[in-house]
């Protein structure tokens, strides 16, 4: 999960890295008065999680707090790429000598974490690394020993940097690292760190990635932050159709039934789990399939939660047919899904034989599963059948259709009936 | 033969009273010869049994009871306590650990794979199904029940490394089909970090005389398909390997995940298109669907065997 700008300072402050004097306002009332407080030029920062800002005009100068307040109400206004920002940051304008990169990563090959510093900061990391390779200093560092200050002052002294700079820097990103690695970063960069006229330190900017993963066990740091649970910080926010997805996942704890992700196309897909939704999805694609969605079934979930995320596809807008696909399981049931999606077509008053494009998961019990599918007319096809080609039949099934009414003519947009038809399904359905 | 495991191996299951755990270890000792697994642990609860395996509350007592060295652990105990289990496993002498737990914070992943590097000991894993050598043993839940394994599953001359647990069993079923059996089959996790990558086990199946080629299961995300195509150039392999990438839509959207925790582009080296690039770069063959593979690993290795 990535924090704001105006958190990861926080974050940086709290490790014991000095910051430039700042405040984080959700008003032009509230920028003003920090800009009071600061009583010098300031630079308003717009607080959104997508890069580019600068280029956007998220990034404004002020040199009283009345600029500040007119310049604030302008970032507040200003979509980025989709974002509204959440506030803005009113920084100090402090006055550079020199701008420094300070950054730590994970490295998946090495599987460890790797320091780097640049005396060339102030812009993309990756792009410095490419053109000046000699200005970028790095070095792993052990996953059972805490960082010591010698190792980021070697880093540093790789580039050729001395004097008091050396000695300044060595702390922060020393301090860095082991922010790092105590909150379960995957990447804790400053950038840039400046150097002031005076010779001392300040992070002007940070970036700070958390691993979704470890939230759990970080809680007071998002807690003190004010992070809520409900807040997935993903790169591009949760839709109403994505968050009820989620909600079918949790309504209890077998299996998964959810990771859904939205799509604006016409072949709902109930698919799984992770590697064999990401090969279906790709396969609906390849045959020139629409998906209205992503999913990802796994690990046995309940009939409920079956029918729960098939239901969800199946009354979404635009969705005409849906496809049923996994990779042979071995822990989740075919006859669990399969009633299921059985269940949900019947209850929303559709016939499965019809809504079911086909239904391809082979494996445990797979037998009663099949049995189950017959009795509804349903089609399905076991491991002889491949994913590429279960997803064509599906594609070919769903295009025939469409192309069928739009020939009879071109019909407008209507709400498709909602019928909670209220009917049991069958007992072998329900079970 | 196999790498990893073969029909000797001795194993224990931390964490053996889990659901899960008790399907998986009944799973293990029905497959092939019957795995030996001579223990289990879970804290507070020695004394007991499952499927007939005496419970132990440390590694220390089942590797007593054994009386000697035991050769491998399967970790299923929930991710706050997955570190402590594996660090208490590789302290006890034991040389594989197969990580089957997910959502593991990638800070406990590197240090229990530094740790077990100290210990010359091997880590696969983290969110991962396991290791089957083909009617022979298999351990952790790949393939499932016994009888669903043996229907996927067959003994032969390629070997199957897969990010995915699920698609490990639909690609070798595929092999199999085709008359293409496995001499082993490893699900090596879908995280950021694992134990072991593809380049790591490389060359257990270069020595391994079973195996004349690979077939590798890839995605979107880190670093591992460049490393592989890295050891492939500067190691004169007698092996073909062919891949397969799914997750090639996510190219489109960087920063979303899916899938697995370590599938989510990033930058530009992590896209599929990438990584397809750099694979066959190496000389790798990217099928374009899972039902190419097996005849292009039968003219792989007929073309070698001409050689």
């Amino acid at each position: 999960m990535r924090f704001f700008e105006y958190e990861s300072r926080q974050i940086v402050k709290a490790a014991g890295i000095p910051v430039s004097a700042h405040g984080f306002a959700r008003t032009p009332e509230e920028a003003r008065r920090i800009a009071e407080e600061i009583a010098a030029p300031v630079v308003i920062k717009s607080q959104v999680l997508t890069g580019g800002r600068m280029k956007a005009g998220g990034v404004r100068f002020a040199d009283t707090p009345d600029e500040a307040a007119k310049e604030a109400e302008f970032v507040l206004g200003l979509e980025i790429n989709g974002h509204m920002p959440r506030g803005v940051l009113v920084d100090s304008k402090v006055s550079v000598k020199q701008e420094f990169y300070a950054g730590v990563v994970w490295d998946g090959i090495r599987k460890q974490p790797v320091m780097l510093f640049s005396d060339m900061g102030g812009i993309d990391i990756e792009e410095v690394a490419e053109t000046h390779p000699d200005r970028v200093g790095r070095e792993h560092f052990s996953n059972l020993m805490e960082v010591s200050d010698y190792q980021a002052k070697q880093v540093i002294a790789s580039i050729g940097v001395t004097g008091p700079a050396l000695t300044r820097a060595t702390p922060i990103l020393a301090r860095l690292a082991r922010l790092f690695v105590r909150h379960d970063m995957t990447l804790a960069e400053i950038n840039p760190l400046a150097m002031l006229e005076d010779g001392s330190f300040v992070a002007v900017d940070a970036h700070m990635d958390m691993e979704n993963e470890a939230r759990p066990r970080q809680k007071a740091l998002l807690q003190g932050l004010g992070v809520g649970d409900e807040e997935t910080r993903q790169a591009r926010e949760a839709t109403p159709f994505e968050l009820a997805g989620e909600e079918v996942d949790a309504q209890d704890h077998r299996g998964v039934a959810g990771n859904v992700t939205e799509f604006d196309g016409n072949l709902g897909l109930v698919i799984g789990a992770g590697g064999g939704s990401l090969t279906l999805f790709d396969a609906v694609r390849a045959h020139g399939g629409r998906p209205a969605n992503y999913c990802e079934i796994g690990g046995n979930p309940s009939v409920a939660k079956a029918c729960g995320l098939a239901k969800l596809v199946l009354q979404k807008p635009g969705v005409e047919k849906i496809a049923v696909m996994m990779s042979i399981v071995s822990n989740t049931r075919v006859d669990i899904v399969a009633r299921g999606v059985i269940k949900a077509c019947l209850e929303l008053g559709y016939d499965p034989a019809e809504k079911i494009a086909i239904f391809r998961i082979p494996g445990a019990w797979e037998d009663e599963g099949f049995k189950i599918l017959e009795k509804y007319g349903v089609e399905y096809c076991d491991r002889s059948v491949s994913m590429h080609e279960a997803a064509r039949r599906a594609v070919e099934k769903i295009q025939g259709e469409s192309a069928r009414s739009a020939d009879v003519q071109e019909r407008p947009e209507v709400d498709r009936p909602h019928q909670d038809a209220g009917q049991d399904a069958p007992s072998e359905v329900t079970r | 033969m196999s790498i990893l495991i073969d029909e000797t191996t001795t194993f224990i299951v931390q964490g053996i009273t889990g659901r899960e755990a008790v399907n998986l270890t009944r799973e293990c000792l029905d497959y092939g010869a019957g795995a030996q697994i001579v223990g289990g642990v879970t804290p507070g609860r020695k004394g007991r049994e499952v499927h007939g395996v005496p419970v132990f509350d440390t590694v220390a007592q089942a590797v007593e009871h054994h009386g000697g060295p035991i050769d491998g652990s399967v970790v299923t105990v929930p991710p706050a306590f997955t570190k402590d289990a594996v660090l208490e496993a590789i302290a006890n002498g034991i040389k594989l650990v197969v990580i089957v737990t997910e959502r593991i914070p990638r800070r406990d992943v590197a240090q229990m794979v530094e740790f077990a590097k100290q210990h010359d000991a091997r880590i696969i894993g983290p969110n991962c199904l396991g290791i089957i050598v083909p009617d022979v043993i298999k351990m952790g839940g790949i393939g499932g029940p016994a009888k669903d394994a043996a229907k996927a599953y067959t003994p032969g001359p390629v070997g199957v490394i897969s990010r995915s647990g699920g698609m490990t069993t639909e690609m070798s079923s595929t092999l199999t089909a085709a008359g293409l059996g496995q001499s082993t089959a490893v699900s090596i996790g879908g995280d950021a970090i694992i134990g072991s990558s593809y380049a790591e086990l490389m060359p257990l199946f270069e020595a391994d005389e079973q195996t004349e080629a690979i077939v590798i299961y890839t995605e979107p995300g880190g670093r591992m398909e460049a490393q592989l195509a890295e050891w492939v150039k500067t190691h004169d392999s007698r092996l073909p390997i062919v891949a397969f990438m799914a997750g090639r839509f996510m190219d489109e959207m960087p920063g979303m995940s899916f899938g697995h925790a370590g599938t989510i582009v990033e930058g530009k080296a992590d896209t599929a298109a990438e990584k397809i690039q750099r694979l066959a770069e190496a000389g790798i063959v990217v099928a374009e669907e899972i039902s190419q593979i097996p005849d292009i690993v039968k003219s792989k290795i007929a073309e070698r065997s001409a050689v």
